[in-house]
């Protein structure tokens, strides 16, 4: 039992909870300018399958990871275009969004590689830093960054006011339209960050489904860490160490509590997280409320 | 940081707008509108609801554009197009809904739109700046504190506040009393001449005349899109404004005889309401109402005033104590409950809980009478008996609609609220329950509210009525009761009731420390 809080442990909670910190981060952007993004998830698998595919196109896991982002961006400009544009309901759009890209990504293996389920491998990310996956030090430096943005620039300022009150941020002038598109467009790059670092950063495949709700995860860790960058990435880190948890636990043997309880670990953390049980802050006062119609 | 507003030429128009048009379908809101305000005044802009006040002063902001007209700002010719230019001329709107960010400080919503060339904020020194601006004008504000933990009328102050921070030398205030304690619209006559001390313009719309005598040089009146007069404050009365205003003359204090209290009908004691987080949201040692009488209740919004209404209607079971109806305990009854036992509610949200807007009117006459007799018969609703009583009831209490066919939503505020009045008192209650019957309506429809209610009262029912309009609450009641933090904190008659002694009261202050201040 000594040997189960290794630094293995601690390597796997950092690649868990990675993917959770870019969509986290995403979707604190989306929400925080006020629009509903449930759409993390379809965004996730989005990038996650056009990096695989892009690599395999290409032979560059690096332009690979760049399609991959461009898609789920895409992503994120179809929701944006939905909600903020064309006025529609922002849970609808996501969802619509999420069985998209379930869809499409389980159309293309077919289409691509000829055969259900996987793609087949291509080349991965190369690690830095002595083993350390590039996208993992991007997700740490990301926090922060997102911090600064949110709470230290003029443009953050205006992305808040825009998800706090649409009416009070466009009477001092503020273009909320414009600051919401930023800000989806953004939630779907960091999303499709997310699900790259899952296909071709972690492994070097992708599988349908392979994002496992993690999009929904990350949502909850937004709620979880009440709407602040830095809540949001200790959340992601709790849930990413209960994934981590349940990975060691299955491989270690005689571990006292079924691995089957230990998968629903994640998940039950999510549910708390999003029953209200533990909130801390109220969410964006504007989110799901649409702007003035000119 | 913008410079201050400077003073000018106290001859000199600040705004001139001269036959000021402004069409929307159907309907003409500004039909050649005149307004002058010289440099340097308190105008009042006076005018029922519906008016034109607002579409007037939308025009004058940059919210919409005039049809026909033109308008003059310091002497010269504009035409905005937006608001940010109608800022850049010098103008500062503080809207009646306030356009503040709760979750956001001071410093940051006045700030917001006008952060300065950097992209990146320099928190310090922004908050720095609103402290010391806020300061020079005396607005004591805290720069970092959370606007949505202030009350009301510190989060307008930090609207005016804003307004100067842009540059301001003109500024409008849309029914700026309209949410405000009477404690805090003294403050707010203070901080408004100390702005036109200081060289600044204020263009003030309300519809109440003593705000009119309050604190306006001069005051225009409007009625139905067209200017009727403009006035020097000093050397008009109530009675003029009021007749200009309305077209009519006007009976500005309800007439009425004094009260001949019966016995008790409704009496609570000990009744106890418990919030979220096991606070105490009411807890009322004891109230009666009695036949014959009008009980006013006056009190600071969310001082247990809802809670209150809410188990006197019974939407609400209190959480301990007794309530009795007619000396029968009616806890743990629903609101049908409540309505059998002679209890009629003019609720505050007529949209909400008053009307069903997108029912007709006759239908909205139904509701709460399915189970009285000649509504329905046998679980059908007879809907043509139904649209005559409606069509009575409308010319009784002058509910102007095309026809007991017509959606409620189609109504003006006054004649939804009548609409409202006349089913609760078709009902012969014993009990009337008023809350805010009054709240953003004319001074015509007020009238006609406050006569029903005594004449309600002259006929041997128990009214309470609750506002958060001290006026009303003092002009009609026989009995005031003061809540503060859910308890009832004074009682007085009528007649022995001081403005000053219920308004402290309401902020929570005891009698004796104000004695002692003096």
């Amino acid at each position: 039992m000594s040997d189960f809080f290794t630094v293995a442990l601690l390597t796997a909670t950092l690649r868990m909870a990675t993917p959770l910190v870019f969509a986290a981060m995403g979707g604190l952007l989306s929400e925080r300018s006020g629009v509903i993004n449930i759409a993390l998830e379809g965004m996730m698998l989005t990038g996650a399958f056009f990096a695989v595919a892009g690599t395999h196109w290409t032979g560059s896991s690096w332009l690979g990871a760049i399609i991959g982002v461009g898609a789920a961006s895409v992503a994120g400009c179809i929701h944006a275009f939905w909600c903020i544009t064309l006025r529609g309901n922002q849970i609808v759009a996501g969802t619509a969004i999420n069985l998209m890209a379930a869809g499409l990504t389980a159309f293309l293996i077919q289409i691509i590689w000829g055969r259900a389920g996987g793609t087949d491998s291509v080349s991965q990310l190369p690690d830095v830093f002595g083993g350390v996956n590039i996208l993992i030090i991007a997700a740490i430096v990301l926090v922060p960054l997102v911090h600064f943005y949110l709470f230290r620039t003029k443009q953050g300022l205006h992305t808040m006011a825009s998800g706090e009150s649409p009416q009070a941020a466009e009477s001092v002038g503020i273009d909320v339209t414009r600051n919401r598109y930023l800000a989806v467009v953004a939630s779907g790059a960091l999303a499709g960050c997310g699900g790259v670092f899952l296909s071709i950063g972690n492994l070097s495949y992708f599988t349908i489904d392979m994002t496992a709700g993690r999009g929904f995860i990350a949502l909850a860790a937004v709620i979880f860490g009440g709407w602040t960058p830095f809540g949001a990435a200790a959340a992601a880190l709790l849930f990413g160490s209960a994934q981590a948890v349940q990975i060691q636990a299955q491989a270690t043997s005689g571990f006292p509590v079924s691995p089957d309880l230990l998968v629903a670990l994640p998940y039950l953390l999510t549910l708390i997280a999003v029953t209200g049980l533990i909130r801390n802050a109220p969410a964006p006062a504007g989110l799901g409320k649409h702007a003035n119609a000119h | 940081m913008p410079d201050p507003p400077s003073t000018t030429s106290p001859a000199a128009d600040a705004v001139v707008m001269r036959n000021v048009v402004k069409r929307f379908p159907g309907v003409v809101a500004n039909d050649g509108v005149d307004l002058t305000v010289r440099a340097g005044e308190i105008h009042a802009l006076l005018g029922e609801n519906g008016a034109g006040k607002s579409t007037l002063m939308n025009l004058l902001f940059g919210l919409y554009n005039p049809d026909e007209g033109e308008i003059l700002i310091n002497g010269e010719p504009v035409h905005f197009h937006n608001t940010r230019q109608a800022v850049e001329a010098g103008l500062g709107m503080v809207h009646q809904h306030f356009m503040l960010i709760p979750r956001f400080t001071v410093a940051e919503n006045v700030i917001l739109g006008n952060e300065g060339p950097d992209s990146v904020l320099d928190r310090v020194a922004a908050s720095r700046r609103v402290g010391e601006l806020a300061s020079a004008y005396g607005l004591n504000l805290d720069p970092d504190a959370k606007v949505g933990d202030m009350p009301v009328g510190t989060q307008q102050r930090v609207e005016i506040l804003r307004a100067l921070y842009q540059g301001s030398r003109i500024l409008i205030l849309d029914e700026p009393t309209a949410l405000l304690t009477p404690q805090e619209i003294d403050d707010l006559y203070v901080i408004l001449r100390r702005l036109k001390y200081d060289g600044g313009t204020i263009i003030f719309i309300t519809h109440k005349l003593r705000e009119v005598a309050a604190v306006s040089d001069r005051v225009t009146v409007i009625r139905r899109g067209k200017t009727i007069g403009t006035r020097i404050t000093a050397e008009t009365t109530a009675p003029e404004l009021a007749e200009l205003m309305v077209g009519r003359s006007v009976l500005l204090r309800v007439d009425r005889d004094e009260a001949t209290p019966g016995e008790v009908i409704l009496e609570g004691t000990n009744l106890v309401c418990i919030g979220s987080h096991r606070a105490e949201t009411l807890n009322i040692a004891s109230i009666q109402l009695r036949r014959g009488e009008i009980l006013g209740v006056c009190g600071i919004e969310g001082n247990g005033q809802s809670e209150l209404i809410e188990v006197l209607a019974g939407l609400k079971t209190p959480d301990s104590g007794t309530l009795t109806i007619k000396g029968k305990s009616v806890i743990g009854e629903n609101a049908t409950g409540f309505r059998r036992a002679g209890v009629a509610y003019i609720p505050e949200d007529r949209h909400g809980r008053g009307l069903v807007l997108d029912f007709p009117l006759w239908e909205n006459t139904l509701l709460g009478n399915t189970e009285r007799a000649g509504f329905t018969s046998g679980g059908w609703i007879k809907s043509g008996w139904i649209r005559n009583l409606t069509t009575d009831l409308m010319a009784k209490f002058d509910v102007r609609a095309p026809s007991a066919n017509t959606a409620a939503r189609a109504l003006s505020g006054g004649n939804q609220q009548k609409l409202i009045i006349a089913r609760e008192l078709q009902r012969h209650p014993d009990i009337v329950l008023a809350i805010q019957p009054t709240r953003g309506l004319d001074v015509g429809a007020i009238e006609f509210v406050h006569r029903s209610l005594v004449e309600t009262r002259d006929q041997q029912k128990a009214v309470l009525l609750l506002s958060f309009d001290l006026d009303e609450v003092m002009d009609l009641s026989d009995r005031i009761v003061v809540l503060s933090e859910g308890r009832i904190v004074g009682e007085f008659a009528g007649a022995t009731a001081d403005r000053a002694q219920l308004g402290l009261l309401m902020g929570g202050r005891a009698i004796t420390t104000t004695e002692a201040a003096d």
